[in-house]
């Protein structure tokens, strides 16, 4: 059985090297003018250096360009994309087309993940974004766990499901904070919260509270529970899918790590001692329960929940 | 308003700039009913929602055979008809998408809008006959996106609603292709297509149709520190809320048909035929007017309390100069009352008793004061005298919904013509 990559998200360059000890095989990284909620900063020296120590231990990085850009910022993807193609990146994280448009100016050859995270909803659309220079289809957070292996089973790309972490519900680009605290009359927050990475909206029909932050892409809201799939990863391994992603986003480096570490030991057993990935995946999930911050519960995403329409 | 003479906008006939380009005024049509009175009041072109694929999984959606007979009403008029088809489909959904499109075509509509390349490849291979435009589903906001759509064959892109005066401007000059953008109407306060709050909270899926428009409720907003939750919020303040103001490009029209849009789309598929009629006729004549002498234009006081009357929020500009303040967003209110009720349609008229046929759409009594309008008339307002039904008898108020009744009106209306009351 095909072992998937397990993807992460580091935090800073520091970070890199701790993680692959601890098992990650490819890092998505970037800087948030043209990538969209990512854990950590990386200007383009940061992204030299990460890609270094990446490719010194025979790891990839992937730098997202995912961002939705207007004109100004599309006007300078050429010279990113000619930078992060120079850098030596293994390939460039894309969902607006205007990337594939720079992409096939200034550097014809480098692989193209499809990252819009909400729209990756069918085989047909991947196959389609694959017939037009990507390599990889990162799906929708939103399909069920047999969505995903059908879409895996018509593709001709490789597929990247997230099987842990906080995922996005909502972008807008209005600053919807800012707004608020000006609407308030705190003008002190307005100027920090730019920095602001703590603050939560509390629904109380649902009693669920939602991670919510202002970047240079607007407003992001994020979902109330973490995912985790720890203890259900076989079907799709099974099925061949070709990378499984940890989001460290709004979580420590410190998390990020031990939980790295747990998915390594559970993808290893799972492709090399199945029987004994089926003892151990109840005390892999309990340890990661056990590293939940008290506001963030665990839930199983909509791998086995039903949406209507 | 810059003067400059471009050709393929505008042209000078006799000593004056006339406007050779008018946009397509686009109107939403949720229903057969809707369809009808947008083209009859000066749309030309509507959009409707098809049994599936589109995404107002609430709203009216036609039939193929009402959708043949929208088209066919359209025809008369020279309008055409677009098709919703812009779910971001499943792999279920895959399956009936063809049979579906082929119906599309044989209907007659002149396009679909679309967001998902799974529909548009399929729609250009079993519907070639048919349009493809791009929807604002895709949050289309640069250029080079738009080049890439060009190049991909599509007719035409709808912006995202993020999308400034200045990045249209850019688009066009750069890109030679159709491009539509929302002039006025409720909008998402996300990137369209960015945002799944409803299958997280309601587990239905927004970006096919399902969505339940959490982004208009209210929220407490707190701060985590060290793991202590503290309020951002005092006892009286509002609550955290997301919800904008609607759009309203009125006073942008000018500026829009000098960057040479080529569709201005009014938003609305749920609203009533008040609502619809009401908006249509004032672009209509705001547009009409432009064109025909731009160097003497200026928007009318009473075209903006026209709007007014059947605005159910109040409304800004929102991305078009800029990204918008917080002063475009509602806290604490979650709407306001359009200062006007719909209260009849006209269905006849009498011309030798000055008597009208109206169905009535809202309470109204004698004594009431009124006002009529309509594509054939000036508006005009007046009191309700007596009333009767259709056997005769006289009534003390119009009391039921979709009730005929018949009075004198002070000056000759025509079939379609509406009645509304205003409200204190």
């Amino acid at each position: 059985m095909k072992k998937p990559e397990l993807l992460v998200t580091p935090h800073s360059v520091d970070s890199i090297e701790p993680l692959i000890a601890t098992g990650a095989d490819a890092f998505v990284l970037g800087e948030q003018r043209y990538g969209l909620r990512l854990a950590g900063e990386f200007n383009r020296e940061d992204m030299k250096h990460a890609i270094g120590k990446a490719h010194a231990k025979g790891k990839k990085v992937y730098v997202a360009v995912n961002a939705i850009f207007h004109n100004d910022i599309a006007n300078e993807l050429d010279d990113y994309i000619a930078f992060v193609k120079e850098a030596g990146a293994d390939a460039i994280i894309f969902g607006d087309p205007a990337v594939l448009m720079a992409v096939r100016a200034v550097a014809p050859d480098m692989p193209l993940h499809w990252n819009t995270e909400t729209t990756a909803t069918n085989y047909f659309t991947c196959n389609y974004w694959g017939q037009r220079g990507a390599v990889r289809a990162v799906l929708a957070r939103e399909l069920s766990m047999d969505e995903v292996i059908e879409v895996k089973e018509n593709a001709e790309v490789a597929i990247e499901v997230q099987v842990h972490g906080m995922t996005c519900m909502f972008q807008s680009k209005r600053p919807l904070l800012g707004h608020y605290f000006e609407y308030q009359g705190k003008v002190m927050e307005i100027e920090n919260r730019k920095e602001a990475k703590n603050m939560l909206l509390y629904d109380k029909e649902r009693d669920n509270k939602y991670p919510i932050f202002e970047d240079q892409n607007g407003t992001h809201i994020m979902s109330p529970n973490d995912i985790c799939i720890i203890d259900e990863l076989a079907e799709m391994i099974e099925a061949g899918i070709d990378s499984f992603k940890i989001d460290g986003v709004l979580h420590s480096p410190e998390y990020l790590l031990e939980v790295t570490k747990l998915y390594r030991q559970a993808i290893d057993l799972c492709v090399e001692n199945l029987e004994e990935y089926e003892e151990v995946k109840e005390e892999l999930l309990e340890k990661i329960e056990e590293l939940q911050p008290a506001h963030r519960p665990l839930d199983t995403g909509f791998f086995f929940k039903e949406t209507v329409y | 308003m810059s003067t400059v003479i471009n050709d393929t906008i505008a042209t000078v006939i006799d000593g004056k700039r006339v406007i050779v380009k008018k946009p397509e005024l686009l109107a939403p049509a949720g229903t057969l009913e809707k369809l009808k009175i947008a083209i009859h009041y000066g749309a030309d072109a509507v959009y409707i929602g098809g049994q599936e694929y589109g995404l107002r999984s609430n709203a009216g959606n036609f039939t193929l055979e009402e959708m043949k007979e929208g088209v066919e009403f359209a025809r008369k008029y020279g309008a055409k008809v677009y098709v919703t088809t812009n779910i971001y489909a499943h792999n279920e959904n895959i399956d009936g998408l063809e049979d579906y499109l082929r119906g599309l075509q044989e209907a007659g509509v002149t396009g679909i809008i679309v967001a998902d390349p799974l529909i548009i490849e399929t729609c250009r291979r079993v519907a070639p006959k048919v349009e493809v435009h791009l929807s604002t589903q895709q949050s289309l906001s640069n250029w080079r996106a738009v080049q890439y759509w060009k190049e991909e064959g599509l007719h035409r892109v709808v912006l995202a609603r993020e999308t400034t005066s200045e990045e249209m401007r850019e688009m066009k000059e750069k890109v030679d292709i159709e491009i539509e953008t929302f002039i006025h109407g409720a909008m998402c306060i996300a990137y369209s297509g960015r945002c799944v709050l409803s299958n997280h909270m309601t587990a239905r899926d927004s970006n096919r149709g399902g969505c339940c428009q959490s982004c208009r409720w209210d929220y407490d907003l707190y701060s985590l520190d060290e793991g202590n939750e503290q309020a951002l919020f005092a006892e009286n303040d509002s609550p955290f809320a997301m919800s904008p103001k609607d759009l309203k490009l009125v006073e942008s029209i000018p500026k829009l048909i000098e960057l040479g849009i080529d569709s201005l789309k009014i938003e609305g598929r749920m609203k009533s035929i008040h609502y619809i009629a009401t908006v249509v006729s004032v672009y209509r004549k705001v547009i009409d007017t432009y064109c025909a002498d731009p160097e003497n234009f200026q928007i009318k006081q009473e075209w903006l309390e026209e709007l007014e009357k059947c605005a159910n929020r109040p409304a800004a500009p929102a991305f078009f100069e800029g990204t918008p303040g917080m002063e475009e967003q509602l806290f604490g209110v979650h709407g306001k009352k359009a200062s006007h009720d719909f209260a009849g349609l006209v269905l006849d008229y009498d011309k030798d008793t000055g008597m009208v046929t109206l169905q009535q759409r809202n309470f109204f009594r004698p004594g009431d004061e009124v006002e009529f309008f309509g594509p054939e008339i000036e508006n005009f307002t007046q009191t309700v005298e007596a009333i009767w039904d259709e056997k005769g008898n006289e009534l003390d108020a119009a009391r039921h919904p979709l009730q005929i009744v018949r009075f004198k009106t002070e000056k000759p209306v025509y079939p379609n013509n509406m009645m509304r009351k205003g409200l204190e």
